[in-house]
């Protein structure tokens, strides 16, 4: 085997001096598939970015990376552009383009970087790279700005780039993170099939080790910056030196399995016939209702999921409930509320949102004492209360001194979740806790979620797309779909007996847990993880989407080829049911003509369809 | 867009009107008359104040009725001393406009690319330079910075033997050479706007290369081989101009009448000057004109920001 890209005794230290990355060594043939596992915070991202010149100016880089022969550390700037893309291209985590350039513009830039093409040539290319990274109406993509893209078109259009210049290797890192499962399976498809026809290698960096197990050749397990193991994929589960790590990682992956019971206790929060709308785009006067008439309470000491693919309402349900505009709030009508009795009651409900949003120039310290502050504590107190938060969510009082970037996305949520509870509230509506995380830093989470629940009794919303995550959390499912909740309840019967055919179908695009032992075949477009959950992709799969709307998108009617319209009347969701085309013509025209509403099942299970499967088992 | 220009029109009427009240309640043009010598008899004076619409025994309600209807038609009234406003104020704003346009665009323009000159490395020997250079002249007031500049001039007049620069009024009186003349009066003012704008415009576009720079796009277009001089040219200094433009437009429109020391120096018969010496000879009417001027201006300038904001960030296209 002659490696193409020869790594040795790579280290990187940043400045302040954290070592992420200490003495990694591999090689990587053509054609191969290497895969570098490991939990947030290992130096997978670091030794990516190493590898192409791009980290910050201030990171001291040691060892050597040498890509066919010849060492790219310590090469000048000028050199190094000549070297990236053209032989060694990245797909970014975050699908990354200039905001004010066209798509297809930023590709042709990759393509005439390093040939002497003309710009009408270049522009061409562009679409052809768009078209074999699996995107089907790429012309109209090549002219559309980065904002109008869906999620999965992000990753295609980064996989065009890459493959703009055929480089020799493609260092893809976390290449879906963020995406639907349906969608996730398919950018990774796309990406093998990608590499497979350039012949490249593809270096594949995640934190999934079941993902790296079925996609990649090789496996690197990185722990804290050091190379952990290193070896087939084959083996990677079974062999004998199996690291310390790797069953972590496993454990953690979440399985199905877990039962709740409704709590006996006063109801916090109850919802009735929500609705949100927003004004449409292009078409006057029309109207588009993100949430459409949805109902649920929710009782102390108890989590309600709100599941659904991205785009079905979730979020704006939880703003909604935060607005305290409408509902019953802790036995209060919140319409009623005058504006001091509602900046009261905002302290007994807080929201935590996805991801990281704290200031990035505050300390983790300062922003847990803000809420404090604002509320008009004493400073003494606020001094006494902040470490005892830390502490409350399982983080060192030391680690107030630190900002943002300094901590791991585990902890940032972590600190998150400490400044929603600073006010003492009772109710948490959480948005999206895990989908930053990497699968062990999510148990911990939940773990983490679940003993707060009990030693607090607080309540939850959770919204969330992950449903295997979200069962070892929530006592009860509310099930969405284009705004309004197709089943509703506890969490056993929802995730045991789905009777409605939209949750069974998200149910079936869970991945089985644990991960497959013998290496599955790599038939492109029907692997684990993710099956699509409805119709074909690109645009119409990721086309679960309501008029004018991309399911991935974060606002409707901003994707590019847009799906047709929804049949009027009827139910919404017969043209993509999998049980609808087998019933008989007088059912099937019930279904076409009536709107079903959420009746019961059981005490606590409703559905929100004329023919649901009842007590089947999944 | 129609709402939104509906809307600034709001806010320069309640601007102007605010103005009106403020000038009315707050100068006394019947002190001003009387004080003239020879003292005039006092009958005269409500009779030159009434016929002015500036009559102290009507509440000032009325008046501002009044003025406002007579603003409707285009007509803001006559000075104290009968000239009517309307020439003026259009005579002033050009000067001012001349003056502003010229020393703000240059500014804007050398503020940008030293901004971005800076930040393309940061912490380096021209960077330091920049930064400093804005520091100080930031914290030089603009009446300093003017005398400076008249003494440096006047330096190099008296080594030159010739007048190379001049710097009272707009031109000099029957000099040949209208356009030359006009230019060289032109740019020790424009100077001092420039220096300010640029300072403040280097200081704002390098932070905000920096984030860009250091963003995920920034690294990506980077990493599709891209060379960092590129990478600044065509990604970073086009995304930053969309924040930049909206802040050189209110810019602009603070120095409209915010250049009253700057023309006062320079003899420059512009908008800040005339607000100055109409406050202090208490004339109502050019003070509630030159407000009127700046109110509108700010809703001119904020609907044009408006729309050029779309045309540079396709993100905020409809």
């Amino acid at each position: 085997m002659t490696a193409v890209l020869e790594v040795s005794g790579l280290g990187v230290t940043f400045a302040g001096g954290v070592r992420a990355v200490r003495g990694v060594a591999f090689g990587v043939a053509p054609g191969e598939v290497f895969a570098v596992v490991g939990e947030s915070g290992a130096g997978k991202s670091a030794t990516a970015l190493a590898l192409a010149g791009l980290l910050p100016a201030s990171a001291r880089i040691q060892g050597s990376v040498r890509l066919r022969g010849r060492e790219l550390l310590g090469l000048p700037e000028r050199d190094l552009a000549a070297v990236r893309s053209k032989e060694i291209a990245l797909v970014f985590q975050d699908p990354a383009f200039t905001p004010v350039h066209r798509i297809g513009a930023q590709i042709a830039e990759a393509v005439r970087a390093h040939r002497r093409v003309s710009r009408r040539a270049a522009a061409a290319r562009a679409v052809g790279l768009l078209r074999l990274a699996g995107i089907q109406d790429a012309a109209a993509v090549a002219r559309a700005y980065p904002h109008q893209l869906s999620g999965g078109q992000s990753r295609r259009a980064m996989i065009a780039v890459a493959m703009a210049a055929d480089p020799y290797v493609i260092v893809a890192d976390e290449p879906t993170a963020g995406l639907d499962p349906p969608v996730r399976a398919r950018v990774l498809d796309t990406l093998r099939t990608v590499q497979r026809r350039t012949g490249a290698a593809l270096i594949l960096i995640t934190h999934d080790l079941g993902l790296a197990v079925e996609r990649a050749d090789r496996i690197m397990v990185m722990r804290a910056g050091r190379t952990a193991r290193i070896g087939p994929a084959a083996t990677a589960l079974t062999g004998p030196s199996m690291p310390r790590a790797a069953p972590a990682l496993l454990r953690s992956v979440p399985r199905l399995g877990h039962t709740g019971g409704r709590a006996n206790a006063p109801t916090v929060l109850a919802v009735h016939g929500l609705v949100k709308e927003y004004p449409a785009r292009g078409v006057a006067r029309r109207r588009m209702r993100a949430v459409d008439g949805v109902g649920f309470d929710v009782r102390a000491g108890e989590a309600l999921g709100l599941v659904g693919e991205s785009g079905c309402g979730k979020t704006t349900t939880l703003k909604e409930i935060a607005a305290l505009r409408t509902g019953v709030v802790f036995g209060r009508d919140a319409a009623s509320l005058s504006a001091a009795q509602r900046r009261e009651l905002r302290r007994d409900l807080q929201l935590v949102f996805q991801g990281h949003a704290l200031d990035p120039r505050m300390t983790a310290g300062a922003i847990l004492a803000e809420p404090l502050r604002a509320h008009g504590r004493r400073r003494s107190e606020i001094a006494a209360r902040v470490p005892d938060l830390l502490h409350l969510v399982g983080l060192d009082p030391a680690h107030a001194a630190r900002r943002p970037d300094e901590l791991s996305g585990g902890q940032r949520q972590r600190v998150g979740i400490a400044r929603a509870l600073a006010l003492d509230p009772r109710l948490l509506l959480l948005d999206e806790p895990f989908s930053a995380l990497d699968v062990s830093t999510q148990a911990g989470v939940v773990a983490l979620l679940r003993g707060l629940k009990t030693r607090l009794g607080l309540a939850y919303v959770i919204a969330a797309h992950d449903l295997a995550v979200l069962r070892l959390l929530a006592d009860r499912v509310a099930v969405m779909r284009r705004g309004r909740i197709v089943e509703l309840g506890d969490a056993g019967a929802v995730y045991g007996t789905p009777a409605h055919p939209y949750t069974r179908t998200l149910l079936d695009a869970v991945p089985p847990s644990p991960p497959p032992r013998e290496r599955p075949g790599r038939t492109v477009g029907d692997s684990w993880p993710g099956r699509a959950v409805e119709g074909p992709w690109p645009s119409r799969a990721v086309g679960d989407s309501w008029p004018g709307r991309a399911v991935e998108g974060p606002w409707p009617g901003r994707a590019v080829g847009d799906p047709p319209p929804d049949p009027r009347g009827g139910c919404p969701f017969r043209t993509r049911c999998p049980v609808f085309p087998a019933l008989a013509a007088p059912s099937r025209r019930r279904c076409a003509e009536q709107d079903p509403a959420l009746r019961h099942l059981a005490p606590d299970h409703a559905v929100a369809c004329h023919f649901p499967s009842q007590g089947e088992p999944r | 867009m129609l709402r939104r220009c509906l809307g600034r029109m709001v806010i320069a009427v309640a601007g102007a009107s605010l103005a009106y009240f403020a000038a009315t309640l707050a100068l006394d043009p019947r002190a001003s008359l009387e004080s003239r010598s020879p003292r005039p008899p006092r009958a005269a004076v409500s009779a030159r104040l009434a016929s002015l619409g500036l009559d102290d025994r009507v509440p000032p309600a009325r008046r501002y009725a009044a003025w406002a209807s007579r603003v409707a038609r285009g007509d803001f009234g006559a000075t104290l001393d009968g000239m009517p406003v309307r020439g003026e104020l259009l005579r002033r704003a050009g000067a001012s406009l001349r003056l502003v346009v010229a020393g703000g665009g240059v500014g804007w323009a050398g503020g940008v690319l030293l901004g971005a000159v800076g930040a393309s490395r940061p912490r380096g020997v021209l960077d330091r330079l920049i930064t400093a250079g804005a520091l100080v002249t930031m914290a030089v007031p603009a009446f300093a910075l003017a005398v400076l500049l008249q003494t440096a001039a006047q330096g190099v007049n008296a080594w030159a033997g010739v007048p190379v620069f001049a710097w009272t009024g707009e031109y000099t009186p029957g000099a040949a050479g209208a356009a030359a003349d006009r230019l060289r009066h032109l740019l020790l003012p424009a100077t001092v706007l420039t220096l300010g704008q640029a300072a403040m415009c280097a200081r704002y576009q390098r932070g905000l290369m920096l984030d860009a720079l250091s963003s995920d796009w920034g690294r990506a277009a980077l990493a599709r081989g891209l060379r960092r001089r590129t990478v600044l040219r065509r990604h970073a200094l086009r995304v930053t101009l969309a924040p930049m433009t909206t802040f050189a437009a209110y810019g602009f429109a603070a120095l409209l009448t915010g250049t009253a020391v700057t023309e006062k120096i320079f003899a420059w018969h512009g908008l800040g000057e005339w607000l100055i010496d109409s406050i202090a000879a208490d004339d109502v009417n050019a003070v509630a004109a030159c407000g009127c001027a700046t109110a509108m201006t700010v809703a001119l300038v904020g609907l044009l920001a408006d729309l050029a904001h779309p045309a540079l960030d396709p993100r905020a296209r409809p």
